[in-house]
């Protein structure tokens, strides 16, 4: 197969399996714990992956034809600065809770993960390579070869947390009785990033808003802290 | 034209960000930086965000799921790591993650509560 035929099948695949997705999704509009589960970020990937395994094809192939989307997330994510700014007024007025909810939100998530990875008998590298779990993939990465760990599999910590963060979270936020969008968005921007606030942006404007926040907030603060955390710890 | 417009403005923003990150060497995104500098601009302009930018960067934001898509797919396909890691692996993060989803939701509906703010 020609190099441009079949840089074009794996990006077509890429929209078949969205709109395949997506159809699902809204199929089971009505029933929320199952259209929590079956969030296009959950049976898209599983679909693409299935296709590129029954066709032999390696994942860092259909990486290289789907480079635009991994550039269209960058672009993304400077256009979130435009809810932010849209919805800033919201947040200046909220400064202490979500600051304090956010130092206990971003160290809890490490340590908790630390403390359940340890207890399951996982090794100094794998203890290493969660850390950085619940920041943005991007930053995520840098830090992982950063305090020693294995930035592959941190890139698919990051994912899944985000993929667990955002189908559970609703549930869980159902479960509590919790229905200030302001407190979903911004609880579900520091669990589960960039997947997690596309979630929020399904939900309102403003529930994203606070996501965006969430996730820029909690991204500056680990990735200026662990590091040194690391540095501590293990010296 | 509204929407290129739009488009070359974000890219412009990403660009800017990509190229501090790198010359500074610090960790924090190009990305990231971009969409602090585009916050900052916004800010300080003191006007109305122009309504070009601000469907442009909606329509963006609404297809995130998509644009996600190809990096959540790379969860199929992680390096070989030890069989004894996959259990301490997933069960951090799905543990981790619903108790912190859920400690951090009523930390915050206290917190909120106590400064009298109604949803």
């Amino acid at each position: 197969m020609t190099a441009w035929l079949a840089t074009t099948l794996l990006l077509v695949l890429t929209f078949a399996a969205f709109a395949a997705a997506l159809w699902l999704y809204r199929l089971n509009r009505g029933r929320p714990t199952l259209q929590a589960l079956m969030h296009p970020l959950v049976t898209g990937p599983l679909m693409v992956s299935a296709i590129l395994v029954a066709a032999h094809i390696d994942y860092d192939q259909y990486r290289e034809a789907n480079q635009l989307f991994f550039f269209l997330l960058g672009t993304t994510t400077v256009a979130l600065a435009i809810p932010l700014h849209q919805q800033f007024h919201h947040i200046s007025r909220l400064f202490r809770p979500l600051i304090i909810t956010l130092i206990f939100g971003a160290s809890f998530a490490v340590a908790s993960a630390l403390v359940i990875a340890w207890l399951l008998g996982g090794s100094i590298e794998t203890l290493i390579s969660l850390a950085p779990k619940s920041v943005t993939t991007p930053i995520a990465l840098g830090l992982s070869e950063k305090i020693g760990g294995l930035p592959a599999l941190t890139a698919g910590v990051v994912v899944f947390t985000g993929v667990v963060g955002a189908v559970m979270g609703p549930l869980i936020f159902r479960w509590l009785g919790i229905t200030d969008d302001r407190i979903i968005g911004f609880v579900t921007g520091i669990c589960a990033h960039g997947v997690g606030t596309t979630r929020a942006f399904e939900i309102s404007a403003r529930c994203g808003a606070f996501a965006s926040l969430g996730l820029g907030m909690t991204g500056a603060l680990t990735a200026f802290s662990l590091p040194w955390l690391v540095i501590f710890f293990l010296d | 034209m509204n929407l290129l417009r739009g488009l070359a403005v974000l890219i412009l923003f990403q660009g800017i960000g990509e190229g501090i990150s790198h010359i500074a060497g610090i960790p924090v995104p190009g990305p990231v930086i971009g969409m602090l500098l585009l916050f900052l601009a916004l800010q300080f302009s003191h006007t109305e965000t122009p309504a070009w930018l601000g469907r442009t960067g909606h329509s963006l934001i609404r297809w995130l799921s998509l644009m996600f898509l190809p990096a959540c797919t790379g969860l199929f396909f992680l390096p070989d790591i030890s069989r004894n890691q996959w259990l301490p692996i997933a069960g951090a993060i799905v543990l981790a993650t619903l108790l912190t989803l859920l400690l951090a939701a009523l930390l915050m509906q206290k917190l909120m509560s106590a400064e009298g703010e109604r949803p």
